[in-house]
């Protein structure tokens, strides 16, 4: 096979060079761990700084704030590994943010069950149409997604408009849970830690799993391959709007008082936390551990800044100068990794 | 399918929408006419062109990238950043002049920053542009912080409340003779094909003798300028410069751009239908807000807009490949839409 | 003290009474006009989704409704200048007599303004200010004494000592820096010497982004005493998260403006002792009377009344501390567990 991609340049087998890039090999394959050293490291040097920020009540609010984000990176994560993108995910969450909040208010007597129950259902379906206007139409789900954005924040609007849900409408038990801890650790932070496994083990040890990356490597091919790309496509937006309405739930536990307006612009924020995490923008590749880990490191960082005394005007320009960071260190790797393959097994790259 | 069918049916697909977006903006025009008395009056064309005015200009430089098959999210931040730029050296002493063309400067090597990083080394360009637009609007506000600059020239400050002539307003008059300039460089040069070819097909493109590198790179340059001057007029709109200007336009921009018929894949749309869909888009809001319909309910509207202008030109296509699939088995060439 | 008409001019007989003797001696005899019937008002709040801007909306509405006239509501889901442009323009379309304006941005509107007043429509700002010529501001409160009695609830609550914090709404919003400029001004006096603010943190109204930069401050200034959040984004944000930490209330206390019904939970259960708001219903209210009443004749002059229907009669008060003509609601309500259950806003 010869390069045919622009930039590729034919890389000749070069022996020497194999046991250097074997390191970048190896790390580009932990990038996980790379991100938790970054997170360790930004930690280390904020409480360097100041010693508080290490003490257990600052490390739970990190958790807790940060679990909304992660639940959504972990979704986003499945869509973008398939070549996909999920833009509306902030407004999914707003949507069952809100619903639930309404749902107290006509009936104080609702079980916790039947609300969580009641946001993930909305957020499926959500997700459901989302999924089937991308695969059977075949409409980029970019545009789609975009569309449901202001569709469904509209949507939310019309219905919200100038309600606010009172912190005394959700039960005790919900809010409080918001930032009650097990052995020390958010309740919230759990959930999300054991949702993201379920979804790392799938993608890890199901067929069905790993197809989402045979799809996003090579969509044309995984379809010839036969797997069902339909169908993986659209479990994925449903898992992502799924997610999006647990999300909302989680959000009411934890501002406990919501208007129509929860979970705007989160969808940048979320795409941001899963390309730093390691998941390639184009699919086929990255993990959703390391999605995870790039929504806490963005949480980390902007709750170092205000800990670190550092003026909060400088918030923006940090976070976007550290994922430009993130995507040129990750080529930097993946270059270097390709090189190294090339230079074990003297095959030519093609990117 | 031959290639030269295909480009045939392409062809036709591409008329089929622009054809759509005339009727529209015929349906939209009898709609305000109907509903509102005012509509049908001066003030609306200077009105709607003051108010689509600064999505309109972002959406030229946009279109030519997103014919590439890339994106550029930081626009909006662009404009902030132009207009914090323009405000904080007027602030201190570079007169007004001086001020633009530090802004552009800034326009210019935040436009090449993005293009580096896309062209040269080769980063996607949806996750750069998502990184600038963060960093950008982050510059900015380091800039000006909570501070608001006033007092540019008044004459200048005109263009925010007077027509340049008969009832064009001036952000859409500079709209209209940019969209003029990018529709004969798209349309009727070398370089306009390039962009199609790099679209269509980046590696034939590339094997064609077409500078892929160097094209994408000046697209985001000019992308940059544009943004930033739209940043300048925005101040001088609007009598004073904040970091805040033009927050969360990208998705809007984006919007319009693929409303107005160009594939999100690149290689396919054309600027008239970009001009149609600025047009349609502007005289929509002018018309609902007269009519007083909310602001929430036009964004459920403008979504479905933006929905159907991608599934109307693909219905055809679902069917000829459900058809096709039935006779040839032919393989789907994607899972999805893809991005 | 309340500042209906009577008891201002007594109230602050200094700078107040001096300048509008001088200027309004004659408007104070000015004849009342009479309302006309069937004025057109557009009501341009900071957004159309916000509880706390759709409260307002009702109180122009309901003084229109009063008054025979009609009133318009119009602006963006989101708070940007931009996406009140249109409701601007459409006021203007629709030869309206006034437009009631709460301002995204102080300056970026006034070119439209300027062409609406051009047009004969009254301008009447509430809420927020704009900083455009010849309109009328609806204070909430006097923006002095907002910055003083926020202060003054802290104060009182921590002993007058000790670090406090400013958790605010964006960085650019136009009310929040007027009082956290008068509250770094009342700081300075003797009385408060003990307390020295040590960071004022932005929380851009958004829930999540609050509990961000409250967290940070918290492990920033282990030892902080007290945080003033003058937004209800900020404040009901935090108050949850001090009422799920009960820990940290043995020395934090938190006050700031919040909407009663968002609060009242927190009041009961001792999370929050006091703070304080004005009746955002109230404030659309006697905008909408005012911007009758400008549209009917009232001239826009210091020193000029006009009657409020059930608030009573208000004076224009001249321009002073960066604020033009001006007319104030009256002293915000400080809300506690004595009467915050008598409150349903």
């Amino acid at each position: 096979m010869t390069a045919t991609d622009t930039d590729a340049t034919v890389i000749t087998p070069q022996a020497p060079a194999a046991r250097e890039h074997r390191l970048a090999a190896t790390i580009a394959r932990f990038r996980p761990g790379v991100i938790a050293l970054v997170i360790l490291v930004i930690f280390g040097l904020t409480t360097i700084r100041n010693a508080n920020f290490a003490t257990g009540a600052s490390i739970q609010a990190i958790l807790s704030i940060a679990a909304v984000y992660m639940l959504l990176a972990i979704g986003e994560a499945m869509v973008i590994i398939t070549r996909n993108v999920d833009l509306s995910i902030g407004s999914t969450l707003g949507l069952s943010a809100f619903a639930v909040g309404e749902l107290f208010t006509h009936d104080p007597h609702t079980s916790i069950a039947v609300a969580f129950l009641v946001g993930i259902g909305i957020g499926a379906a959500c997700g459901a149409l989302i999924g089937v206007i991308t695969t059977l139409i075949r409409v980029p789900s970019l545009v789609v997604t975009l569309a449901a954005l202001y569709v469904i924040r509209g949507f939310v609007n019309i219905i919200g408009s100038g309600i606010q849900i009172e912190p005394s409408v959700f039960p005790q038990s919900l809010v409080t849970f918001g930032y009650s801890t097990v052995i020390g650790i958010p309740w919230m932070f759990l959930i999300v830690v054991a949702v993201a496994l379920a979804a790392a083990y799938w993608m890890y040890a199901y067929p069905a799993g790993r197809e989402l990356y045979a799809i996003g490597s090579n969509p044309a091919a995984a379809a010839l391959a036969g797997i069902p790309t339909t169908l993986r496509v659209f479990t994925v937006f449903v898992i992502s709007g799924a997610l999006a309405g647990l999300g909302g739930v989680l959000f009411d536990a934890q501002v406990a008082t919501v208007n129509s307006t929860a979970g705007t612009g989160y969808e940048l924020i979320v795409v941001t936390a899963v390309v730093v995490g390691g998941v390639a923008i184009f699919g086929g590749s990255g993990s959703v551990i390391g999605a995870v880990l790039g929504a806490i490191l963005l949480q980390v960082i902007n709750q170092a800044l205000v800990a670190a005394r550092i003026s909060s005007f400088w918030d923006q320009a940090i976070a976007g100068a550290l994922l430009l960071a993130a995507i040129s260190f990750d080529r930097l790797l993946a270059v270097r990794a390709a090189r190294a393959l090339v230079a074990e097994k003297g095959v030519s790259y093609v990117e | 399918m031959s290639s030269e069918s295909r480009g045939r049916v392409r062809a036709r697909g591409l008329v089929r929408w622009e054809s759509a977006l005339v009727v529209i903006l015929i349906a939209v025009v009898l709609f305000g006419v109907a509903e509102s008395s005012t509509f049908w009056s001066t003030t609306t064309i200077f009105f709607g062109g003051l108010d689509i005015g600064q999505v309109a200009i972002m959406a030229l430089p946009m279109t030519m990238i997103i014919l590439t098959g890339e994106i550029d999210l930081s626009v909006a931040s662009m404009l902030g950043l132009g207009c914090a730029v323009f405000g904080y050296a007027f602030e201190h002493h570079t007169g007004v002049v001086g001020a633009m063309l530090i802004a552009l400067a800034v326009g210019a090597i935040g436009g090449a920053l993005n293009g580096f990083l896309v062209a040269r080394v080769g980063l996607p360009s949806i996750a750069v542009t998502i990184g600038t637009l963060t960093m950008f609007r982050g510059i900015a506000e380091i800039l000006l912080g909570q501070s608001e600059v006033s007092g540019f020239p008044p004459s200048l400050e005109q263009i925010g409340i007077a027509p340049i002539f008969l009832h064009l307003a001036y952000p859409f008059f500079f709209f209209l003779v940019l969209a003029a300039i990018y529709g004969v460089v798209v349309h009727r040069t070398a370089f306009g094909r390039s962009l199609y070819a790099i679209g269509l097909n980046t590696e034939a493109a590339f094997f064609a003798g077409i500078r892929v590198r160097r094209t994408k790179f000046l697209l985001y340059v000019v992308s940059g300028v544009i943004c930033a001057a739209t940043g300048i007029i925005y101040s001088l709109q609007a009598a004073s410069a904040i970091y805040t200007a033009g927050t969360g336009l990208e998705l809007n921009v984006v919007a319009v751009v693929l409303f107005g018929g160009i594939s999100i894949f690149g290689g396919r749309g054309s600027v008239i239908g970009v001009v149609l869909s600025v047009i349609i888009v502007g005289l929509t809001e002018v018309a609902f807000t007269t009519i007083n319909i909310s602001s929430q309910e036009q964004q459920v509207i403008f979504g479905g807009l933006l929905l159907l202008s991608v599934v109307v030109p693909n219905v055809g296509e679902v069917r000829n490949r459900i058809r096709g699939r039935v006779r040839r088995a032919a393989p789907p060439v994607s899972a999805g839409g893809g991005l | 003290m309340r500042f209906s008409t009577r008891n201002y001019a007594r109230a602050a007989v200094g700078l107040a009474a001096g300048l509008s003797l001088a200027v309004g001696g004659t408007a104070l005899a000015s004849t009342h006009h009479s309302i006309k019937k069937g004025l057109l008002v557009y009501a341009i709040p900071k957004d159309t989704v916000n509880p706390y801007e759709v409260i307002a909306d009702n109180g122009i509405k309901k003084a229109l409704g009063q008054l025979g006239g009609k009133v318009v509501v119009s602006s963006g889901t989101q708070d940007t200048a931009a996406a009140q442009q249109p409701g601007i323009q459409a006021a203007i379309q629709a030869h309206a007599n006034a437009i009631i304006i709460a301002a995204d941005d102080p300056s970026a509107l006034c070119p439209q303004l300027a062409q609406a007043q051009a047009a004969g429509i009254k301008v009447i700002s509430f809420d927020s200010d704009v900083t455009c010529k010849n309109h009328l501001f609806i204070n909430q409160a006097n923006t002095k004494q907002i910055g003083a009695s926020e202060v003054d609830l802290l104060g009182k609550e921590i002993g007058y000592k000790g670090q406090i914090a400013i958790l605010s709404a964006v960085s650019t919003a136009t009310n929040q820096n007027a009082w956290i400029k008068y509250m770094k001004l009342e700081l300075k006096k003797k009385k408060y010497r003990g307390m020295k603010l040590v960071k004022i943190v932005y929380g851009n109204d958004d829930p999540t982004t609050s509990l961000t930069v409250l967290q940070g401050l918290l492990s920033a200034y282990p030892h902080l005493r007290g945080i003033i959040s003058p937004t209800t984004v900020g404040i009901s944000t935090a108050a949850q998260y001090l009422d799920t930490h009960k820990s940290l209330l043995k020395h934090l206390t938190l006050t700031g403006l919040g909407l009663p019904s968002q609060m009242r939970k927190y009041v009961l259960d001792g999370t929050v002792k006091e703070f304080e708001l004005w009746n955002p219903a109230n404030l659309g209210y006697l905008a909408g009377y005012a911007a009758a009443n400008l549209a009917s004749g009232t001239p826009l002059k210091a020193g000029a009344t006009f009657s409020a229907g059930k608030l009573g009669k208000y004076k224009i008060l001249p321009p002073a501390g960066g604020v033009g003509l001006s007319v104030v609601l009256g002293p915000p309500t400080v809300f506690n567990k004595a009467n915050i259950r008598k409150f349903n806003f």
